[in-house]
């Protein structure tokens, strides 16, 4: 496979890595090796996923909110935590997401809108991984329309009383603390509800054919009292998880290039040993084809992952620059993933290859945290100067 | 205490390995380089020693410019400096030669265990750390599967083909371990960026008080004389059950001494 890996990369793209970003990068690839890769099959197959114990884990090996600075973080460069989020997965999308909704949606909430008191208290834990966050912005009926959300807080003298239910979150049923944003007599506030808050549960989400390692659940609230001091003070309005939307996203950018990176090594190897009219299929002209094709695609998402990585550690990323790498990433990726799998025949199909796992985990990241059609419009918006969809 | 952990840079077994057809050295540049895999238990043992008895662990590499990337990751791991003895004309040196300038780097370090893997994955000749301990005149504690440190006394269990046996000596003492010794902890990101600043003093020959007539492949004691590239797998020998299939193949595994 490292042999594959070389192959696919035709422009050099890993000589330009400096040391210390090529021994992270090879740390977490040979934990992934040994720690996730024998056990991602049978954690995909059963539908689960330890992840709190995973969680330690990925504290110990310090990737958790590794981008932000100060209580406990690491204050890593935007294009480290890429490295990271590209080698989780190259095994699969849920360990991705398993990290990035840690780090950089429920992390990066309480560092960039929190108390004092709620980073001391959340953040070194966290990102040690002996707590788990979850970030709760979608409903049933609200999606990519954040702004029709049901969940409300209405003031009980100094308490807050959440009622409302959110779905699809991932982390959900094993979280410590929940973000959670409601609308409230002062616009869309975030709110830190804890684990056994009387009122407040969480119920997993099965029967799942994609990201089936990955725990995704819906939150309910019921009368839930929370303190004053359970506000997120410095966060207001929409524009507070959108930021951590396009926190996430980044991180989604550079994974989901690992993910692609894992398919289509696993089809060049399967190739050059996979004989049919008594040669390897890799030497047949569509074959090859299939192959540079999908190789030039493969290296396009990783210099477009590497630009923005570079813009948003010179501090001036902009919202539509996220939007294109999701929008040319996951669609690329999921269409490497799908055309790999063809190489792959009937093999393809099974959880033996990793081909077909990563294609049905990208579905999911096709729509989640924005999906492509918003991102779609956004782009329009940026190149028109129309908005098409408010 | 102090350790220092000897670490080699070695061609990564998973890369297509080589001889150099000139001279009959390891062909370093032809498969990326990497920290001997059993270094890195001797590293994750050095660092345990330290957070059980306090003191300081250093690396000590012999090597070219490029084991720099190694030094570098074995400080990320944990290890607080390390020495990097950086000669042009260390070149195709033998174990021997290794040893004597390990021996004397070791004397520039204030030290109470020098902890080594058991052998290296490109040379395979697992004789470095008896060398050395015979030439520092200290004990000789290899092949380590567990170690135990009471003050000055070091006890460990020694790996044998039939067992293990139980070896003490004290300190100053030699010591190698074998890959069931622990689990090598992963470098933290925190620990990567950490090692950037961690001191890595490098020495010449000259700083060791060596002359260039005392290593290198032109003074080596031993010399590979030719090689050859291993001979294709042979069919197998196929064991037809009669009854006695059971027999034979322990048989077969006992010739061998895999049983």
């Amino acid at each position: 496979m490292s042999d594959a890996l070389d192959r696919l990369d035709l422009l050099d793209l890993d000589d330009d890595l400096g040391p210390e970003d090529r021994l992270l990068r090879d740390t977490v690839r040979k934990f992934a090796d040994d720690r996730l890769r024998p056990n991602i099959r049978r954690w995909f197959e059963d539908g689960t996923l330890p992840a709190r114990d995973l969680a330690v884990e990925f504290g110990e090996l310090g990737v958790l909110g590794m981008h932000l600075s100060g209580y406990g973080c690491q204050g890593a460069t935007a294009s480290q935590y890429g490295l990271v989020c590209a080698e989780v997965e190259a095994v699969d999308s849920g360990l991705r997401s398993l990290v990035s909704v840690q780090g950089s949606l429920a992390m990066f909430c309480i560092r960039a809108y929190g108390s004092e008191e709620q980073k001391q208290r959340w953040l070194p834990e966290m990102a040690a991984g002996r707590a788990v966050g979850c970030f709760g912005l979608t409903e049933a009926d609200a999606g990519s329309d954040p702004a029709a959300m049901r969940t409300s807080a209405r003031r009980d003298g100094d308490d807050w009383i959440l009622n409302g239910s959110k779905m699809w979150i991932t982390n959900g049923s094993i979280s410590d603390v929940a973000v959670v944003w409601a609308r409230t007599d002062d616009g869309i506030r975030g709110f830190l509800v804890e684990a056994g808050t009387p009122g407040y549960s969480a119920q997993e989400v099965h029967h799942k054919l994609s990201l089936r390692a990955s725990i995704s659940s819906a939150l309910f609230f019921d009368d839930v009292r929370l303190p004053a001091s359970a506000m997120l003070p410095d966060g207001r309005g929409l524009r507070a998880p959108l930021g951590a939307l396009s926190e996430a996203r980044f991180g989604i950018v550079a994974g989901v290039a690992g993910a692609a990176r894992d398919a289509l090594a696993s089809a060049l190897d399967y190739a050059g040993t996979r004989t049919q009219f008594g040669r390897p299929i890799a030497s047949f002209q569509l074959t090859q084809r299939k192959f540079a094709e999908m190789a030039v695609a493969l290296q396009q998402m990783q210099l477009t992952a590497r630009r923005l990585g570079e813009l948003k550690d010179a501090g001036r990323i902009k919202p539509h620059q996220i939007s294109f790498g999701k929008f040319a990433n996951v669609s690329t990726a999921l269409h490497i993933c799908r055309e790999a799998r063809s190489i792959l025949g009937g093999s393809g199909i099974t959880t033996e290859y990793p081909v077909l796992r990563h294609a049905l985990n990208l579905e999911t990241v096709y729509t989640y945290e924005g999906t492509h059609e918003v991102h779609t419009l956004v782009l329009g918006s940026q190149l028109t100067g129309i908005d098409a969809f408010r | 205490m102090n350790v220092v952990v000897l670490v080699k840079q070695v061609p990564d077994t998973e890369g297509n390995r080589k001889l150099d057809p000139g001279d009959h050295t390891v062909d370093r540049a032809a498969v990326d380089p990497v920290i001997n895999y059993i270094d890195e238990f001797a590293i994750e043992e050095g660092l345990r020693l330290k957070e059980a008895h306090g003191g300081e662990v250093t690396i000590l590499t012999v090597g070219p410019e490029r084991a720099t990337e190694s030094i570098r990751k074995a400080l990320s791991m944990g290890a607080d400096k390390a020495v990097h003895v950086l000669d042009d004309a260390l070149h195709g040196s033998d174990a021997l030669q290794t040893a004597h300038v390990l021996a004397k780097a070791l004397g520039t370090l204030e030290w109470d265990v020098a902890v080594a893997g058991s052998e290296a994955t490109d040379s395979r000749m697992a004789v470095v750390p008896a060398l050395l301990a015979g030439l520092l005149d200290v004990a000789q504690l290899t092949q380590a599967r567990k170690v135990t440190v009471d003050g000055s006394s070091v006890t460990v269990e020694r790996v044998t083909e039939g067992g293990y046996e139980v070896v003490e000596g004290s300190t100053p003492a030699v010591l190698s371990v074998v890959e069931k010794i622990n689990d090598p902890r992963y470098p933290s990101f925190k620990g990567i960026m950490a090692a950037k600043s961690k001191p890595v003093t490098v020495l010449g020959l000259s700083d060791l008080g060596l002359d260039q007539s005392d290593v290198g492949l032109a003074n080596a004691a031993s010399e590979v004389v030719s090689f050859e590239n291993a001979p294709p797998r042979q069919a197998g020998q196929i064991v037809k059950d009669d009854g006695s299939g059971a027999v034979q193949i322990a048989d077969f595994l006992a010739a061998k001494k895999l049983i």
